[in-house]
């Protein structure tokens, strides 16, 4: 990985950055990265934290010397196998579009220029890749959306978004965990939990993870629930 | 189980361990004290391991009782504290005998205290960790700050657990210098920005808590556009938004964020920053990554009370 830059983030992590972009290529290199330095370094990192296109590890400065750190990472990045961008588990997510689900929906339509029922075949026609876990806890960054659906943040984030909304902003899609403030577009809902802290697996995504939604009606969401 | 009771909770009293780390990855906040300095000091004094979970107390401070005699130490801002209406020497444990109650009453110094009582608080842990994150309401008392009513049960004492404790950190007067490290992303700033950063002072402004302090100041000027793809947080980093006036993470900060960080205050100077509070200054001073660890090391030896 010769395209790779390392620079201190503070005294105690270190920014490992691939060139920027929302690329699955790139994505699937910085989850290796990170798992490499997981399994490399142990508990001698305090934690990896993904990013889009870049890798973030904390450390003790008083436990690790940081050019020993760079230098392993500039190891561990060389020795990676060719990663597969397919690589991660396939999660199926169950979503009631539209109505009180997904007030956002027509506003979706009107920007795709479409109806409410392509812009659901639209969502749910493709997979979408788990690119980072951030903003609260086991919230998935997804994409890439259709770019017909791909509209801006609204310009009044919600100061609260059911859990459970399913959303899209920015050619991203996501589900939200918790009741949070937000401000992306609500097309749908779910019964799927991204974070349960009664699971013995709390977290649902990984980054890596290929996520499909399937709609389901307003019936079987209340069923499940 | 010995426990203790909130019969008024302070402006913000939060509980907290050293943090939750280990699970940044599937967006969990650290959390933790804001001045981890006090924190592990309050925890030696009062004979804890330093990761013993304890109170945070805000600028005004609680009214607490307990049902059994417990032994209690406080660390960082000062305040006048009183057991049953008598004065206790701070800097000390002291014992707050069953029924009798132990008050935080005017503030001298500092923003933050730290309250530890031997055996620390046994409140359930979550992913591994008592402290409380309000922003992502994760831990004890369903992650929100103490209220009136509010019971905490108190953990056996480890035995032989006590280490030295040193001295009390200077607290800061009005404002604090602040050492940072240039980066990561520095170079997307104009070098007009670099400059400004390191010789204006900035106010913390009311907009602050325990996720961050929004400072205001001379604007910073980013280069070319004012977001990057969300990446790692690091606490102590100086993120800036397209206004210019940058935000200082702290403890309770999220994960990742959008916004490019032109610096990074130190570790060794992150319980300084801890004690401010909106209307303090600050100044940021350039720092190397060596002299950021020496200063560190420093610190740690000044806490374990071999450092004159």
């Amino acid at each position: 990985m010769t395209d790779l830059r390392i620079v201190p983030a503070g005294d105690a992590a270190l920014l490992v950055e691939l060139p920027p972009g929302i690329d699955p290529a790139t994505n699937a290199r910085v989850v290796a990265l990170g798992r490499a330095v997981r399994d490399q370094c142990g508990d001698t990192v305090r934690d990896v934290v993904v990013g889009y296109c870049s890798v973030t590890v904390y450390f003790d400065p008083l436990q690790m010397d940081a050019a020993w750190l760079e230098s392993e990472m500039r190891t561990l990045a060389e020795e990676l196998p060719d990663s597969s961008v397919t690589g991660g588990r396939l999660i199926d997510v169950p979503v009631c579009y539209g109505a009180d689900c997904g007030p956002d929906l027509a506003d979706v339509a009107a920007f795709a220029r479409g109806s409410e029922d392509e812009v659901i075949a639209l969502h749910s026609g493709a997979t979408y890749r788990v690119y980072l876990i951030g903003f609260v806890p086991g919230l998935p960054y997804m994409a890439s959306v259709d770019p017909r659906l791909a509209l801006p943040r609204r310009t009044t984030p919600r100061t609260l978004v059911p859990a459970g909304s399913v959303a899209v902003a920015a050619g991203q899609t996501t589900i939200y965990p918790s009741d949070t403030p937000g401000g992306w577009h609500l097309i749908g809902r779910t019964r799927v939990k991204p974070y349960d802290p009664s699971r013995e697996e709390p977290f649902l995504f990984k980054p890596g993870d290929r996520v499909r939604f399937h709609p389901i009606d307003r019936s079987e969401f209340e069923q499940a629930g | 189980m010995a426990s203790l009771r909130v019969i008024r909770p302070g402006m913000l009293t939060t509980v907290q361990d050293l943090g939750r780390w280990g699970h940044q990855e599937s967006g969990v906040p650290v959390a933790g004290p804001m001045d981890w300095y006090s924190h592990r000091r309050a925890n030696r004094l009062a004979g804890n391991p330093d990761s013993a979970a304890a109170l945070e107390v805000t600028l005004l401070g609680p009214e607490l009782e307990s049902d059994s005699d417990i032994v209690c130490a406080v660390a960082g801002a000062e305040f006048v504290l009183t057991v049953g209406g008598a004065a206790v020497e701070a800097d000390r444990a002291f014992v707050a005998p069953a029924g009798v109650r132990v008050r935080f009453g005017a503030r001298r110094a500092g923003t933050r205290a730290t309250l530890a009582v031997r055996g620390g608080f046994d409140v359930p842990q979550t992913l591994g960790s008592r402290a409380t994150s309000l922003v992502s309401r994760m831990g004890p008392f369903g992650g929100r700050a103490l209220a009136a009513g509010d019971v905490l049960p108190i953990g056996q004492p480890v035995q032989a657990a006590g280490r030295p404790a040193g001295r009390a950190m200077k607290l800061p007067a009005g404002g604090a210098r602040l050492r940072v490290l240039l980066g990561p992303h520095d170079a997307m700033f104009t070098p007009g920005a670099v400059a400004t950063l390191l010789s204006s002072r900035f106010t913390v402004t009311p907009q602050s808590n325990r996720m961050g302090y929004r400072l205001e100041g001379p604007p910073l000027r980013h280069m070319g556009p004012a977001d990057i793809l969300s990446d790692a947080t690091p606490v102590g980093s100086l993120q800036v938004p397209a206004s210019g006036q940058p935000i200082l993470l702290m403890a309770d900060r999220q994960t990742t964020g959008g916004y490019p960080k032109i610096a990074t205050v130190i570790s060794a100077d992150l319980p300084l920053a801890g004690q401010l509070a909106p209307g303090d200054w600050i100044q940021f001073t350039a720092c190397t990554r060596a002299l950021a660890i020496v200063a560190l090391a420093e610190q740690e030896s000044v806490l374990s009370g071999d450092h004159r």
